[in-house]
């Protein structure tokens, strides 16, 4: 039986032979291997973009909006009514197992004075529970305490694009700001979170305690009102019990009779950026499938050229058979040609694909990510179209009469 | 013991109603260091009665025995073996592989039966050199002259140390001169190295550097006489 590396060096002289008709058949597998790789780099690109927006908005998160109420036979929207209080949550904190952190929020627009400074941001009342609700780390200073909330102290987070246009440079903890005119000492900086996944900057944003924003800044007609509840469920699988929960405690809470719409609704932001994620990856998968459509047509163009080559050669494979070639070893040196082929071809493709992954992120702006599996895949699919397309011609050769392919003109 | 016996060959090929009968009952006995000459017209059976005692075509019924071996019983792998440790192959067009340097060519045999590739190179060194072509040995085919051609050609027909050599017309593409060196070098093998050689032609002048003439006419032995050398 002949070896390998002999094959192989058969298979590189056949192909130098050709050269000009050896790069065209490689490039329909450079083409192939290269879009797969291209693809392949923007799907995950766009999915982990999703999944570190799904981190920056905090992992296993529910949040209770305030609900629609029907009064006089007109029905208002979700958020309408002040129908969520502070103590709303306490309870949730209190009573539901499922549930690991909640944190209130009453939020609106104001104007933010430092120096000669200003800015106009979001100013959201929360509670010390906010940064582990949100997986928010401090930058610097400290959190707020619950004697804060108890004494609504004037006291404040900063988000980092606040920082930005009231300090530049400089450190702004221990530093009196005033929103709304009334002066809050800043304690602490937030670390940088990034955008949305709806394009909001969420670092432009001022945090105070709950209680304060209710008496001193928005001051509300209802008591102990707050414009939303988030709530961190223990863990992923929690989700849903922590939403029952919840929506059973605020029932009862709220009164609301067994008929009764809620006076609240609950949304599950993970679930719905899971199904945001899921969605991107069954996209990656049509991209890629797109894309593996040029390898086959690839394959096929090795398959002509194989056989087309095998013709030409008939006489070549007689003298091989006249001298002792078996039909395996026959077999084995047309495979292992159109084999040299697709994985010279898988080579280049990979670099092809690589930097058109590079380009596309530098032109276009998409964030694309190479990576190691999708160029394992893709090398490894173009290795089984040159073999599973190389196997026909070779089957032919191998069967050829040697007689006939000795006389072959 | 006789390198080649064959009872009763037999070979039709299925063309049109009838066929053709291109073998009919050839039985010969051809012993171990004999140098054989195959004459016949075109059509006579003696290309298709090569091709069997080559192993490269199957008889239609009939026995063929290579130094013992029943051939019939063989499939087609085995027989690429036996080609490939006991038949040198020489052709009228030397069937050399195109851009391929002389070297490679004689290395061709080794490299279906396992010899590792140092010993491939020795060996097809020795082989050319022994045949006068030290220093063609990295010449394509094209770059030689038909007869340091066909000498390469030989030189793959001996590199496996086959005990049999099938020469098919080889000086039919060479001149007078060349031929005349070829012969000398197929009868300086058979009497020096005691291999079995088997010459198809159907030139008189070339047919009598054998030892014996088997005539070929419609498929059937006419004559098998021993040469009378002058």
């Amino acid at each position: 039986m002949i070896s390998i590396p002999s094959t192989f060096k058969i298979s590189f002289r056949a192909l130098r032979v050709n050269k000009m008709r050896s790069a065209l058949t490689m490039l329909g597998i450079i083409i192939g291997v290269g879009a797969v790789i291209t693809m392949l780099a923007v799907g995950t690109g766009a999915s982990e973009r999703i999944s570190k927006q799904i981190a920056s908005v905090g992992s296993n998160l529910i949040i209770v909006l305030p609900g629609s109420t029907t009064s006089g036979g007109i029905r208002t929207g979700f958020g309408s009514q002040p129908t969520l209080t502070k103590d709303d949550a306490d309870a949730i904190e209190k009573e539901c197992p499922a549930v690991a952190a909640v944190a209130p929020n009453l939020n609106g627009t104001a104007q933010v004075v430092f120096g000669n400074q200003n800015w106009s941001t979001a100013v959201y009342g929360t509670t010390p529970s906010f940064l582990e609700v949100r997986d928010w780390p401090l930058f610097s200073g400290r959190n707020f305490t619950d004697q804060d909330i108890r004494s609504a102290t004037k006291v404040c987070l900063l988000g980092q694009t606040v920082v930005d246009n009231l300090f530049g440079s400089m450190d702004p903890v221990g530093q009196i700001i005033r929103i709304k005119k009334l002066p809050f000492m800043v304690i602490g900086v937030l670390e940088r979170k990034g955008q949305s996944p709806v394009g909001q900057d969420q670092d432009d944003v001022i945090f105070i305690p709950v209680t304060t924003a209710q008496k001193k800044i928005f001051g509300t007609a209802f008591p102990g009102m707050v414009r939303t509840i988030m709530v961190k469920a223990k863990s992923t699988k929690d989700l849903d019990a922590a939403e029952q929960q919840i929506i059973a405690l605020l029932r009862q809470r709220h009164h609301i009779g067994p008929k009764a719409d809620n006076d609240f609704s609950t949304r599950n932001l993970t679930q719905m950026m899971q199904v945001a994620e899921q969605s991107t990856r069954v996209m990656t998968i049509l991209l890629g499938a797109i894309a593996s459509v040029s390898l086959l047509v690839g394959g096929i163009g090795i398959m002509n050229i194989m056989l087309v080559s095998v013709t030409e050669r008939t006489r070549e494979i007689g003298i091989r058979m006249a001298v002792g070639a078996k039909t395996m070893d026959i077999r084995l040196q047309f495979i292992i040609e159109a084999l040299s082929l697709s994985l010279v071809g898988g080579l280049a493709g990979i670099i092809v694909g690589i930097s058109g992954s590079k380009l596309l992120s530098m032109l276009a702006g998409w964030s694309t990510i190479v990576s190691p599996l999708s160029v394992l895949l893709a090398f490894g699919f173009s290795g089984l179209v040159g073999i599973f397309f190389g196997f026909y011609p070779a089957y032919k050769a191998s069967l050829l009469n040697p007689i006939d392919a000795l006389h072959y003109e | 013991m006789a390198i080649i016996e064959t009872q009763n060959l037999n070979k039709i090929y299925a063309l049109g109603e009838t066929g053709v009968h291109a073998l009919v009952d050839v039985s010969v006995s051809i012993e171990k260091g004999e140098f054989v000459a195959i004459m016949g017209p075109s059509g006579s059976g003696k290309s298709t009665f090569m091709n069997v005692i080559g192993c490269l075509d199957m008889p239609t019924s009939g026995q063929y025995f290579l130094e013992g071996v029943d051939i019939g019983k063989l499939n087609r792998d085995e027989l690429a073996e036996i080609r490939n440790r006991k038949i040198g192959f020489v052709f009228q067009g030397f069937n050399l592989l195109p851009r391929t340097s002389a070297l490679e060519n004689v290395e061709l045999p080794m490299l279906y039966n396992g010899t590792p590739s140092s010993e491939r190179r020795s060996q097809a060194l020795a082989a050319l050199r022994a045949l006068g072509l030290e220093g063609r040995e990295h010449h394509h085919p094209n770059q030689l002259s038909g007869g340091q051609q066909q000498r390469v050609a030989i030189a793959r027909a001996l590199v496996n140390r086959a005990p049999l050599i099938l020469a098919d017309e080889p000086t039919g593409n060479l001149d007078t001169k060349t031929s005349i060196e070829i012969m000398e070098l197929l009868v300086r093998l058979n009497d020096e190295s005691g291999i079995t050689i088997l010459l198809v032609t159907h030139e008189p002048d070339i047919a009598t550097y054998s030892k014996r003439i088997i005539r070929f006419l419609d498929g059937k032995i006419i004559s098998n006489n021993p040469v009378k050398k002058t």
